[in-house]
């Protein structure tokens, strides 16, 4: 059964969407696909910040259907953009209690947890300008979760860090994973990231989301021996058994 | 001397204070989600910017005379005219300074960009909740800027408060209709203190204003 149900068709511009997701009520499942290929603005609709036509229940609320259209502000979901993204004028603890201060949701995740969590403490007085690339996502993951989530998207979280700055903040993100009790939707064309978070992977391509059978051999073959291997032990670790095929 | 200065200052912040307040919403509206036509908006708030001040004054008096149909609608509070009144130069002021709030006001809130609301939506803020506790705090600078050249041009402006305002002692007279009728009657020692004392008294506003956003960018550093 699947926590948050989503189905969207539309256009942007020229670009035509046409998917259907579930997510369960945890794990990360990793958003992959080349790039226009639409997974942010899958993201965005998610969160109510792009609107197309179509039909989104999470926990059994219709956030968007025919008649309903929730906006953004009232969606219980964390967003990570790909930039940061802090608020430049507030500090590093106002950033982290701007949504905190807004949501009448029970306090799932406490402002200690979060700061333990990420590291932040010795952040929190400082102003968001002195804070380094890893140090800011961060704070933005740590911003989106006191915001109390029941869904966290995150779109190529660490995309815009260099690899020092990735390597850093990863094994915050794996802690995140092992801690949270929520379904979190995380954009990533890099193999490795999603070799070690995701438990799930989609891939999407020109709109839509690439069949189940990806994983055939012939899908396989433009990728690099990195990306299988990402993708095989995504496979193992979301429990699906490898079946030998005769071909 | 002392009265003509009052006037002048208090023209000039109660023109930049009421400002502020309308250009807002009008410099927010303009930027979020360009239309082509959103652009003639933008043309009529920019006008005053090349309209000669007596084109101006001269419109402006129509409109706040006894007989204009906007001053009718008025009458049943008891107001006949605002032509020759302080009211009427603000209103005045307000229109000749319109472009200087707007166009700061919107370049700030253009580049700020959409993604701060977003966020602010994203972590369950209301759009104006959003409004007042992100894009107005990030839009500082651009009302700073707007503040210093909407009281700057006040205390500059000539033409149009000479035009509706007739320039009475203690009433509308405001210091540059004062040196203008000084330099005609020859008085040139009062003529300079006046000046001087303007030239003196924007170069500090514009100095201690400048320093302030030095200093506050500095500490967000």
């Amino acid at each position: 059964m699947s926590l948050v149900e989503a189905q969207f068709a539309g256009t942007v511009g020229t670009f035509r969407l046409d998917v259907a997701i579930g997510l369960g009520p945890t794990g990360i499942t990793a958003l992959s696909g080349p790039s226009g290929s639409g997974k942010t603005t899958l993201l965005r609709c998610i969160a109510g910040l792009t609107r197309l036509s179509g039909r989104l229940v999470v926990g059994g609320e219709v956030w968007q259907d025919a008649s309903t259209f929730r906006p953004t502000h009232r969606r219980p979901v964390g967003v990570v953009f790909q930039e940061a993204s802090l608020l430049a004028h507030l500090s590093v603890r106002d950033n982290l209690s701007y949504g905190a201060r807004r949501t009448s949701a029970m306090a799932q995740v406490s402002l200690d947890d979060t700061i333990d969590l990420l590291g932040l403490a010795p952040l929190l007085l400082r102003s968001t300008g002195a804070l380094s690339g890893g140090e800011r996502q961060r704070v933005a993951l740590g911003r989106a979760l006191m915001s109390q989530p029941e869904l966290l998207l995150m779109d190529e979280p660490l995309s815009s860090l260099d690899a020092q700055a990735k390597a850093e903040i990863l094994p915050y993100l794996e802690r995140l994973h092992r801690t949270l009790a929520m379904p979190v939707l995380y954009i990533s064309h890099d193999a490795g990231e999603i070799a070690r978070l995701a438990d799930r992977v989609l891939l999407m391509d020109a709109g839509k989301i690439a069949p189940a059978e990806m994983s055939k051999r012939d899908d396989l073959a433009g990728l690099s021996t990195d990306q299988r291997d990402a993708l095989a032990r995504a496979a193992l670790r979301a429990g699906l058994k490898p079946q030998l095929q005769a071909r | 001397m002392a009265e003509v200065v009052w006037t002048t200052l208090k023209l000039a912040g109660l023109t930049t204070i009421l400002l502020l307040i309308l250009a807002t919403p009008i410099a927010w509206w303009l930027s979020r989600r360009r239309a082509w036509w959103k652009e003639i908006v933008a043309a009529v708030t920019t006008l005053p910017i090349i309209l000669p001040p007596s084109v101006l004054g001269f419109y402006l008096l129509i409109c706040i005379a006894p007989s204009s149909p906007l001053m009718g609608l008025l009458h049943p509070f008891g107001i006949r005219t605002l032509a020759f009144t302080f009211t009427g130069l603000v209103i005045g002021s307000m229109v000749y300074s319109l472009p200087f709030a707007v166009q700061p006001l919107r370049n700030a809130f253009e580049a700020m960009g959409a993604r701060p609301m977003e966020v602010a939506a994203t972590l369950r803020a209301t759009p104006l909740d959003a409004f007042f506790t992100v894009a107005l705090p990030l839009a500082r600078r651009g009302f700073l800027t707007a503040a210093i050249l909407v009281f700057a041009h006040t205390i500059g402006e000539f033409g149009v408060v000479l035009m509706i305002g007739g320039g009475i002692p203690g009433k509308t007279e405001v210091i540059s209709v004062r040196i203008y009728q000084l330099v005609e009657s020859l008085q040139y020692g009062e003529a300079h203190r006046l000046a001087a004392g303007v030239v003196a008294f924007s170069f500090a506003a514009l100095l201690a204003m400048l320093l302030v956003d030095r200093q506050a960018d500095e500490a967000r550093r």
